[in-house]
């Protein structure tokens, strides 16, 4: 059953200054474009009564390059990701990505930053995330810390952020090679990934992050140092399906995802050769 | 709670975490907006909020303050989408019909039948099937 609206208390800031003055003071969930917050309010599993409402907070919204730094504001929406000739010319990824999350209603409204606070293992943007080494800042009225995007989740749906931090940017380092994302769903759009991959590949390096097939997203890091080594294709395929540690589920089967999920990596190693 | 609804300036009075579908059926009496999954996985409630289409089931009421939002009445009885819905036979049930037509309005000129499917990749028809909406879609934007 829906949760009651009426036991519901929001307050709305305009400012990252009010957000975490507000968040020092009182427990409140930060509410961005509620696309998955909504969800559970629908489904009446909505844990928290009290939210505060960060929409409006306009200087989260921007995406810029601070020197060799691509930093992406916490409430850019997919659509903004999307349309960024910036995110196009520096991590086209994450676009691709973008565009397979929901629908356009939904590209419209759901965030990055929200995408990182809501903590699913099957977030299309969080393995394009881990694969570039990407760093999370937080926000808090005790002032600002930086996390890295590869260690912020501590278990399933469960982070190193605390309670009175907002997430409010995320930072990409220079991404050199060739960056390459899939996602399998059940249809190409309004889907929840069965396995979504995101990896990069320079002349040194193999970088590969997946989604759905563990409690968080997770880098293979077996698989990228056997590839360093000099692994073949073959035995990265392998190495990658004894690495992962996917579940039965309503979407899919750990087999499927296991079998997939090797395929995946098979291809991208071909394509990127 | 203040906003631009189908143009005129309208207060809401509902609590302010409430959905806004719930606002436009059940305060305003807009009910051309429908209910489909409520997890915004059809499409069946898409209005455009400053111009862009949106699930209303997902969005509270607190963050439409000040903002223009737009719903199937807003088109008055004599869009070109509404009449080629009709001639090309767009609807069955009728349910998905307002939530295509909203999100068939984001659509900019001469739009390719890609665009029109990547623009509608939100909206779900159980019955109609998807050709004739298409085709609607093609006819009215060549109007």
């Amino acid at each position: 059953m829906r949760t009651a609206i009426s036991t519901l208390d929001v307050r709305s800031v305009a400012t990252v200054q009010d957000a975490v003055a507000v968040m020092r003071d009182e427990a409140r969930v930060p509410i961005a474009g509620a696309t998955d917050l909504f969800v559970a309010l629908n489904f009446g599993t909505l844990a928290s009564r009290r939210f505060l409402d960060i929409w409006r907070i306009e200087e989260l919204r921007r995406i810029a390059v601070n020197g060799d730094v691509l930093m992406i504001g916490a409430l850019a929406t997919y659509t903004d990701l999307i349309r960024s000739p910036v995110i196009a010319a520096r991590l086209p990824m994450l676009a691709e990505a973008s565009r397979l999350v929901g629908g356009p209603q939904i590209q419209n409204r759901g965030t990055i930053g929200g995408n990182i606070a809501n903590a699913s293992p099957a977030g299309d943007s969080l393995p394009v995330l881990a694969a570039v080494d990407a760093t999370v800042v937080l926000r808090s009225a005790a002032g600002e810390r930086r996390a890295a995007f590869n260690g912020f989740y501590t278990g399933y749906r469960e982070s190193v952020r605390r309670a009175d931090e907002l997430i409010v940017a995320v930072e990409i380092p220079a991404v050199s090679g060739r960056q390459w994302f899939r996602k399998v769903g059940t249809r190409a759009a309004q889907a929840i990934s069965k396995v979504v991959i995101a990896g990069v590949r320079d002349d040194r390096t193999v970088r590969i992050a997946l989604g759905s097939v563990a409690p968080t997203v997770v880098r293979a890091r077996r698989t990228e140092e056997a590839l360093g080594a000099g692994a073949s294709i073959d035995e990265a395929v392998q190495l990658l399906r004894d690495e992962i540690v996917p579940i039965d589920d309503i979407r899919s089967t750990a087999g499927y995802r296991r079998l997939v999920s090797g395929n995946l990596v098979r291809r991208f190693l071909t394509d990127t050769q | 709670m203040r906003l631009t609804l189908n143009g005129e300036a309208r207060d809401a009075v509902s609590a302010p975490m409430s959905r806004l579908l719930d606002v436009l059926r059940e305060e305003f009496g807009l009910t051309g907006t429908k209910e489909g999954c409520g997890e915004g996985e059809c499409g069946a409630c898409t209005v455009l909020i400053d111009g862009a289409p949106v699930c209303s089931c997902l969005v509270p009421l607190a963050q439409v303050d000040g903002a223009n939002v737009q719903t199937i009445e807003g088109l008055g009885d004599d869009h070109p989408l509404q009449h080629e819905f009709m001639n090309e036979v767009g609807a069955q049930c009728g349910i998905c019909t307002p939530g295509m037509i909203m999100a068939a309005l984001s659509l900019g000129e001469n739009p390719t039948l890609d665009d029109i499917k990547v623009a509608l990749a939100g909206n779900l028809c159980r019955c109609t099937g998807y050709a004739a909406i298409y085709r609607a879609i093609m006819k009215a934007n060549a109007r």
